[in-house]
């Protein structure tokens, strides 16, 4: 059973891409168009890594990033913030608040890929 | 009876004990101790006020006409109320421009110009020249009197009996008592050889007459109150007895007492004496202030016996055989008293001989300063101009004045003064030395006042004084026919001298006072009025009016530009004063201006009038003008030049007024930078925003081009269907790319400044009609119904064809978007009303809620809540909409419910109608 990763986006068709790329890769992939939503599958599934965007309709993922880290239970839920905005201070934030990495949109989906196996310890390897 | 001698050994030796004090007086000023710079040593000095005419004259009025001997001391003690006000000014006036007479006041006032301060001398002169006769009258009658009682008892007697009035003056006695006191004069007044500085010597002197004066007055009148009679009471009980004893206790005219205040108000302010010692030998200005209540009271215990002692006298003396002007003396020697007689008679000669020695003094520098020398240099006579030094001839000048004005009294008591008693000449003096009053008082309060007018003042006044006082005085006496006071110049009654005008029912002073200060006053406002000030003269005016407000460096004379050589100033203060002072003068300007006088310069405008300032002491204001003009260059600035450094004042003036407008510019200006800056601030950050708000917008469908491209490039998984699927999605987001960054570029064209709109005549309709047309297939594809409420033949509007096409598009799209996924409807609504085309654009889809109806016209605001996430669109559509119709003139908004539908209401205005046709 591979691990679980939570997306969380408003964007439809990213959300399409980034289900396709981590079925690809071997991993299970749940995904919430809301705050709301993110909220109700992380009690549900308690995923092994979150794929987070920073802008979303009823929150920001800043926002969800420090509910996560404030609760032991959710202790070893990596996070990738994932955004649009480019910007110095959103990365410096993000990474303040206790995410795990910062990926810029556009991204490259090799470089993401990547990033998720080797926050999740090489589950891909085990797979292939 | 005492012997001649005795009289004239205490007579000696009291002259002797004042030069004693003197000396000492002048010692003590020379160590810089000075004895006079104290109150009570200042107010006894101005008691030189109370002559012989007091002292003897007083008692003689009071005993034939009774308090009529009171209005000349009422008169002063009126003056000291306002003596601060006038005084300290004439006084401050007077330090700060070395004036040391009142003829140089006058003179300086008025521009300096020498022939003023010959008018004022000549009437100083003349007018004081009785009242010297008077003193010498009074000395030379109790002479007689207290050296021959009783063979004589009157003056009348003592001219009759003996044949005084011979021709042998060598034996007349008020010939000697005349050079005596000419040459007690020189030597109290001209002993030392600096004419400038002041005569503390002198003062200490008159001030130890004004206490033996004081002190023999009072002896006699105790004597006479409680010696011979047992005091106040006693005496007014026998003195009932006196026939029309009672009408020397009334007032006779109040209209002549009147007079006689106002007269002697002017005489303690302007008598040359008077201002001699309350204005040039004054130490300190706030000596006035105690003086103002010691020195009326002097003259209120010296009047304390003045009634008692008349009416002693007429007791004692009844039948009217006994010179009342006497009754001091002859009171104590007719009860023997022989000593108290002679302390008396020293007493008396006190009060004489201070008058005389201080009057001559002031007058002699006036006739020197402001007569003599003015017509030397005039003439060149003697050669003044080149003398190497003038003080001996300075001197010799004032000496020869003071022998000139003695005799000049003697010659008035000779011819005129024997037939007036002591009170009426005293008079006429005082309403001489009146006619200054206009200039003096004028001048130091109005700056208006001009040589012209003070001249025409003084010398109206003066004639009418000769006319109706000095010419009757000389018909009186026999000089020339009485009948010139009865019937008037040529006969012509209007011009009697008494009655001039036919003016009646006043004595022969009053009549002169008010006919002479009439004159004189009109004259001297009335002229200066019409008659333009020169620039010398408005300067001065200003200086003297101002004395109070400029500090004494600033001199507005220095507007007057002047230059002579240092050597020809040095030349001239040695001639004048001497080496010593010369270089005394010359280092302290120099050392507080830091210049070195070796150098070769010129002296400039500042040292030049600082010369003449010290010139002036000496030798008067005008002949120091004209003194230092003859070694200056002198450039009198004319009107325009003046007004030109005015101007050049006003333009500094209105340049620092600028300075300071200039600076609350700049707050203001500083203050709209600090708001301006805010503004950008806000600006930067709401620009910020924009640009990380479109970065997001555009890096979203590029996220998913790219993902699905790379996808497609690197995964062999991909079967044909998610291919296809996925292509689809890369070409849907890339249009929504192009989209955007078209919507952008519209957005930015539609807010710049220089956009210009295409405009025509619109018809709304066909512009509703052709939009649908473009979204038919959007509305067949999502089974939208089409409702229409359109109101026929509305008028066109203007606007721009493409434009409003857009603006159709985005709200039709809009709404189609936002649809019931089932049952939607889209109705289209068209009214005009009030020139305006009204349109609303229904659907009955999502909704949007009450927070979002105010951000969805905002650039990339979209409407968050919305049933199945978010919608496609960039946020930028509903911004343009509303840009466009604003471009328009219209206003659009938004009515909606959450799950009811949304109504978009918007309008535009018509065209105006005759455009139409």
């Amino acid at each position: 059973m591979g691990k679980k990763v939570l997306i969380v986006d408003d964007e439809e068709n990213i959300v399409i891409s980034l289900e396709f790329l981590l079925t690809s890769s071997g991993y299970e992939a749940i995904s919430a168009r809301n705050g709301k939503e993110a909220y109700e599958l992380l009690e549900r599934h308690n995923p092994d890594l979150i794929l987070l965007d920073i802008m979303l309709p009823d929150c920001t993922g800043f926002e969800i990033c420090q509910h996560v880290r404030g609760n032991p239970k959710f202790e070893k839920i990596k996070i990738i913030l994932l955004t649009a905005r480019g910007m110095e201070k959103d990365i410096e934030k993000g990474i303040a608040i206790g995410a795990d990495a910062y990926v810029v949109k556009p991204f490259s989906t090799k470089d993401l890929v990547k990033k998720i196996n080797e926050l999740l310890g090489g589950s891909n390897e085990i797979r292939q | 009876m005492l012997k001649n001698w005795i009289i004239l050994l205490v007579s000696f030796g009291y002259i002797g004990l004042l030069f004693a004090i003197a000396y000492y007086g002048d010692r003590r000023a020379d160590q810089k101790k000075s004895i006079i710079s104290n109150h009570y040593i200042y107010s006894l000095s101005l008691a030189v006020y109370c002559t012989a005419w007091t002292f003897y004259g007083s008692v003689g009025l009071a005993a034939n006409s009774g308090l009529n001997f009171l209005p000349i001391y009422l008169g002063p003690t009126l003056t000291m109320a306002l003596w601060f006000l006038v005084m300290r000014k004439i006084i401050r006036i007077c330090k700060q421009h070395h004036i040391t007479s009142i003829a140089d006041f006058i003179t300086s006032r008025y521009g300096k110009n020498p022939l003023m301060g010959g008018v004022v001398t000549i009437i100083a002169v003349i007018g004081i020249i009785p009242y010297i006769a008077l003193q010498l009258k009074a000395i030379s009658t109790n002479f007689m009197v207290i050296s021959q009682y009783p063979d004589i008892i009157s003056s009348t007697e003592l001219i009759l009996s003996h044949g005084y009035k011979s021709n042998r003056v060598f034996q007349d006695t008020p010939f000697f008592i005349a050079l005596l006191l000419a040459a007690f004069t020189i030597i109290f007044g001209t002993r030392h050889i600096d004419t400038t500085e002041r005569h503390e010597g002198l003062v200490a002197a008159i001030a130890f007459e004004s206490i033996v004066k004081l002190a023999a007055f009072l002896a006699v009148g105790i004597f006479v109150t409680y010696g011979i009679y047992d005091g106040f009471g006693d005496l007014f009980e026998k003195a009932k007895k006196i026939p029309d004893v009672t009408k020397l206790l009334r007032i006779d005219s109040y209209n002549d007492w009147f007079w006689s205040i106002f007269v002697s108000m002017m005489a303690i302010m302007f008598l040359p004496r008077q201002f001699q010692l309350t204005v040039v030998e004054n130490v300190n200005e706030a000596h006035l202030k105690k003086a103002a209540w010691l020195f009326p009271l002097y003259m209120l215990i010296i009047n304390i016996f003045v009634i008692p002692i008349a009416l002693g006298g007429l007791l004692h003396f009844p039948g009217g055989n006994v010179d009342a002007d006497t009754f001091v003396l002859t009171l104590p020697m007719a009860e023997h008293q022989e000593a108290l007689a002679l302390f008396v008679f020293i007493g008396g000669m006190s009060a004489a001989t201070g008058m005389v020695i201080v009057e001559t003094i002031a007058l002699s520098t006036m006739m020197c300063n402001d007569l003599v020398i003015p017509v030397l240099l005039k003439t060149g006579f003697m050669k003044i101009a080149y003398r190497a030094d003038l003080r001996n001839m300075l001197l010799l000048i004032r000496r020869c004045c003071i022998i000139a004005l003695l005799l000049g009294g003697y010659l008035y008591y000779h011819t005129i003064g024997e037939y007036f008693p002591l009170v009426s000449i005293g008079m006429m003096s005082f309403t001489a030395v009146a006619q200054f009053a206009p200039s003096i008082l004028g001048g130091i309060f109005w700056k208006r006042g001009t040589l012209q007018g003070a001249m025409s003042g003084l010398v109206a006044g003066f004639i009418i004084w000769v006319y109706t006082l000095t010419i009757p005085s000389l018909a009186q006496s026999g000089v020339i026919s009485q009948s010139f006071i009865e019937n008037g110049l040529f006969g012509i009654s209007f011009l009697r001298p008494f009655h001039l005008f036919g003016m009646e029912g006043m004595n022969n002073i009053s009549h002169a006072l008010f006919w002479s200060m009439l004159i004189n006053i009109s004259l001297y406002a009335g002229v200066s009025i019409f008659s333009r000030q020169s620039e010398t003269v408005s300067i001065q005016a200003e200086l003297f009016v101002d004395v109070f407000k400029s500090p004494p460096e600033f001199r507005k004379s220095n507007l007057l530009k002047r230059e002579a050589s240092v050597p020809d100033l040095q030349t001239l203060l040695v001639r004048f004063l001497g080496a010593d002072n010369a270089q005394r003068i010359l280092a302290k300007y120099a050392g507080k201006r830091g210049i070195n006088l070796e150098d070769p310069l010129p002296a400039d405008t500042d040292m030049v009038a600082y010369v003449e300032k010290h010139l002036a002491g000496t030798i008067g204001s005008a002949s120091a003008r004209a003194i230092v003009s003859s070694v200056t260059t002198e450039e009198v600035m004319s009107l325009e030049q003046m007004m030109t450094i005015l101007d050049e004042t006003q333009q500094v003036l209105a340049y620092s007024r600028e300075l300071e407008q200039k600076s609350l510019e700049l707050q203001k200006a500083s203050e709209d930078l600090k708001n301006a800056n805010e503004r950008l601030k806000e600006l930067d950050r709401l620009k910020d925003d924009f640009i990380s708000t479109i970065t997001h917008e555009l890096r979203t469908p590029l996220t998913s081009i790219r993902s699905f491209s790379e996808i497609l490039h690197d995964s062999p998984k991909v079967d044909e269907k998610q291919r296809q699927k996925f292509l689809g999605i890369i070409i849907q987001e890339s249009q929504r790319l192009t989209r955007l960054i078209n919507q952008i570029l519209d957005l930015h064209k539609l807010e710049s400044k220089n956009l210009t709109l295409d405009f025509s005549k619109i018809n709304i309709a066909a512009i509703i009609r052709e939009s649908l047309e473009v979204l038919d297939q959007l509305i067949r594809k999502r089974n939208i119904k089409l409702i229409f409420d359109l109101q026929e033949k509305v008028n066109p509007v203007r606007g721009d064809h493409d434009y409003l096409m857009q603006v159709m598009l985005n709200l039709f799209a809009n709404a189609i978007k936002y649809s019931k996924p089932e049952g939607g409807d889209l109705m289209i609504r068209l009214r005009e009303r009030k020139m305006k085309i009204w349109i609303d654009v229904i659907d009955n889809g999502v909704g949007i809620s009450g927070d979002d109806q105010h951000i969805i016209f905002e650039k990339f605001r979209q409407a968050k809540n919305m049933a199945g996430g978010r919608p496609q669109g960039s946020g930028l559509g509903l911004p343009i909409t509303r840009r466009i119709i604003e471009l328009h003139g219209g206003r659009i908004r938004v009515k909606s419910r959450p799950g009811a539908g949304s109504t978009f209401t918007f309008y535009l205005p018509v065209e105006k109608a005759k455009e139409i046709n």
